[in-house]
């Protein structure tokens, strides 16, 4: 498939020459931002967890949210997903106030996320699952739910949807089975196959590669890929800057709490800010591949 | 040792109305805590509402028990409404915590000496409440009984209309469950979060389920109060909910014909354990044993069966043992 290929290149070229012109520096306008987010803070007693000045994500683009353990990526992205409350802070999706906002009508407005710990509904099977994440169903409604003639037209196309996703997911033998019997990467690989069942504009990843063997990681971050070309904005959490550096468009480091740098994966990495928050500031040795510098230093460090 | 007494007995008060208010009640459990995980220990609190609502609006205020009914329904919703959207957004205990109480809470309040003129106290409210359904008795006047069943035809009437509420509200339970909104609520019994983060209001389907069940608990007190002309606020004790718990475990916690299956069984033990042991005391086979023991002797035959029954078959009759054995988490 040669012309996919072409297209694909050609999305990813556009998504990076959009933001070839973005100064690499923390707090950075982007040129279309599909979210922006300011004076975003939370503090846990007196531990400020997040303090983010203002970010913006780029559209169409895949950004990767990175840092070290405790860095406050997954809290910032409970509170942009309003699964939990920032103490102030308003931030924009589409132009569009959604401080506070309730979590299921983001994912209603096109944002939609996953979780580090995969959340697939393990008693339910993996069709249903899947149904599950459709948006607008008829038989949703307590009273329509009661008359099957009016939702098994719209069930039956969910179905077909649904069933084509699998095919891509590489689950479409596991249709009928409970998700619980799913291994550990087949869940994380149904949980985003769910979050595409909404149609997100914008879809949120947690750690999508946690605790997933290496073959399956070299899958993930093609279907991560796909996303992109299909137009969805994809933000995803790691600490693993390695994985970042193959699928990113743009990536934003944050360390204790706060948005430390910004810029294209092969600027980042070379930030001095950024090896500083990773291995600590005072560490004297040079960083290598094989990190055998690492036992230098441990202050700071993060496993 | 009269064998044919003891199981005629059994049989009418497996199908009798007890348990029909009973399966009632555990219809409404099944909708709520088998279907959706709320962990409703109030469901009496339910069941009163409705037996009161015919009791006071037909007796104290001397109108027509289908008002009654109406209104049973509305003060369900009400409670339901009352008790679910402060405890419904926190984790699942605290509902557990708020119905236990509330459930109390009713039953003293009915009780109490202040409401006496309404509510009837400690007395309750006795008198013709369930004329207006009784008079629409089809059965003929001379009717004694049937062959094996030892029902009145007042009460033959009862059980015919009371079996046809509960094959009705079964075969919405089926409905809904089958259809996407019985996904959501399995979902939710499952993960809260991750069925928030697919844009579906949690909450909202929390406190649907929880009027559903309310309100099919209140038709089990509605029944109760037309056929024993009486309400009694001592019988709407905690127990009554745990035994409609129990019944959904007999039969199998989130399958539709659970309760009714529940239901029966729970008599069956219950009736037969104790008609045995009278007759079986009675004609001197037990000697150990008073009489006046054996109603507390079938409820220990009973929690060593539910006992027996979670730890060799967790899921109830009807459960599907595949499905529980899946980790949750």
């Amino acid at each position: 498939m040669p012309n996919d290929q072409a297209v694909s290149d050609s999305i990813a070229a556009s998504a990076r020459a959009a933001l070839s012109a973005v100064e690499p520096r923390p707090g950075v306008p982007k040129p279309d931002p599909i979210m922006v987010a300011d004076h975003v803070r939370r503090s846990f007693g007196g531990l400020t967890a997040v303090n983010v000045e203002h970010v913006e994500i780029q559209r169409g683009a895949i950004t990767a949210l990175i840092g070290p353990n405790g860095a406050g990526k997954t809290t910032f992205f409970n509170l942009i997903t309003g699964f939990d409350d920032a103490n102030e802070g308003t931030w924009t999706f589409n132009d569009r106030q959604v401080a506070g906002t309730a979590p299921y009508k983001l994912a209603r407005i096109g944002m939609v996320r996953t979780f580090q710990l995969t959340k697939a509904l393990s008693r339910m099977t993996v069709i249903d699952n899947m149904r599950l994440g459709a948006k607008h169903q008829t038989g949703e409604r307590f009273f329509a739910a009661i008359l099957p003639f009016l939702w098994n037209s719209q069930e039956k196309s969910v179905g077909q949807k649904a069933m084509g996703l699998l095919e891509r997911f590489n689950l479409h033998e596991k249709v009928g089975d409970f998700a619980g019997s799913l291994s550990g990467g087949q869940r994380k690989l149904l949980e985003m196959a769910r979050a595409l069942m909404a149609d997100p504009e914008l879809i949120m990843l947690d750690e999508p590669m946690a605790g997933v063997n290496p073959a399956l990681k070299q899958s993930l971050l093609g279907h991560i890929k796909t996303m992109r070309e299909e137009g969805t904005t994809v933000l995803f959490v790691e600490h693993d800057m390695d994985m970042v550096h193959d699928i990113s468009d743009w990536v934003i480091v944050m360390a204790q709490g706060e948005v430390i740098a910004e810029g294209p994966p092969d600027t980042v990495m070379k930030d001095q800010a950024v090896i500083d928050a990773y291995l600590g500031a005072h560490h004297e040795a040079q960083l290598t591949e094989t990190g055998e510098s690492l036992t230098e230093s441990s202050d700071g460090d993060s496993a | 040792m009269d064998w044919s007494f003891v199981l005629t007995q059994t049989l009418t008060q497996a199908i009798g109305i007890q348990a029909i208010i009973y399966c009632l009640a555990a219809i409404g459990l099944n909708v709520q805590f088998g279907y959706t995980g709320l962990l409703n220990f109030g469901q009496v609190a339910f069941v009163a509402a409705g037996s009161y609502a015919v009791g006071v609006i037909v007796l104290t205020f001397d109108l027509s028990l289908w008002l009654a009914i109406v209104v049973g329904v509305v003060v369900a919703l009400v409670i339901a409404l009352i008790l679910g959207i402060p405890t419904l957004r926190l984790r699942a205990d605290y509902l557990a915590i708020v119905t236990i109480a509330f459930s109390e809470l009713v039953r003293l309040t009915v009780r109490s000496i202040a409401f006496k003129d309404v509510l009837g106290g400690a007395q309750g409210l006795n008198g013709k409440l369930g004329q207006d359904f009784h008079d629409t008795n089809p059965l003929p006047a001379d009717f004694q009984s049937l062959p094996v069943l030892s029902w009145t035809r007042q009460d033959l009437w009862v059980v015919i209309v009371g079996w046809i509420l509960v094959a009705l509200f079964t075969l919405l339970v089926w409905l809904l469950v089958r259809s996407p909104w019985g996904r959501i609520v399995r979902g939710i019994r499952e993960d809260e979060a991750a069925v928030v983060s697919l844009g579906k209001n949690v909450f909202a389907y929390k406190l649907q389920a929880l009027m559903l069940g309310g309100v099919i608990g209140a038709f089990g007190g509605i029944v109760w109060a037309v056929a024993k002309q009486s309400v009694q606020p001592d019988t709407f004790r905690p127990e009554f909910t745990f035994f409609a718990y129990t019944i959904l475990l007999l039969g199998g916690a989130a399958r539709v014909f659970g309760p009714i299956v529940g239901a029966i069984l729970f008599w069956i033990i219950l009736a037969g354990t104790g008609e045995f042991l009278g007759q079986a005391i009675q004609a001197g086979w037990i000697d150990f044993l008073q009489p006046t023991d054996v109603g507390n002797i079938r409820f220990v035959l009973m929690g060593s069966g539910l006992i027996a029954l979670m730890v060799f078959r967790p899921q109830g009759i009807f459960g599907d043992r595949r499905e529980l054995a899946l980790d949750a988490k």
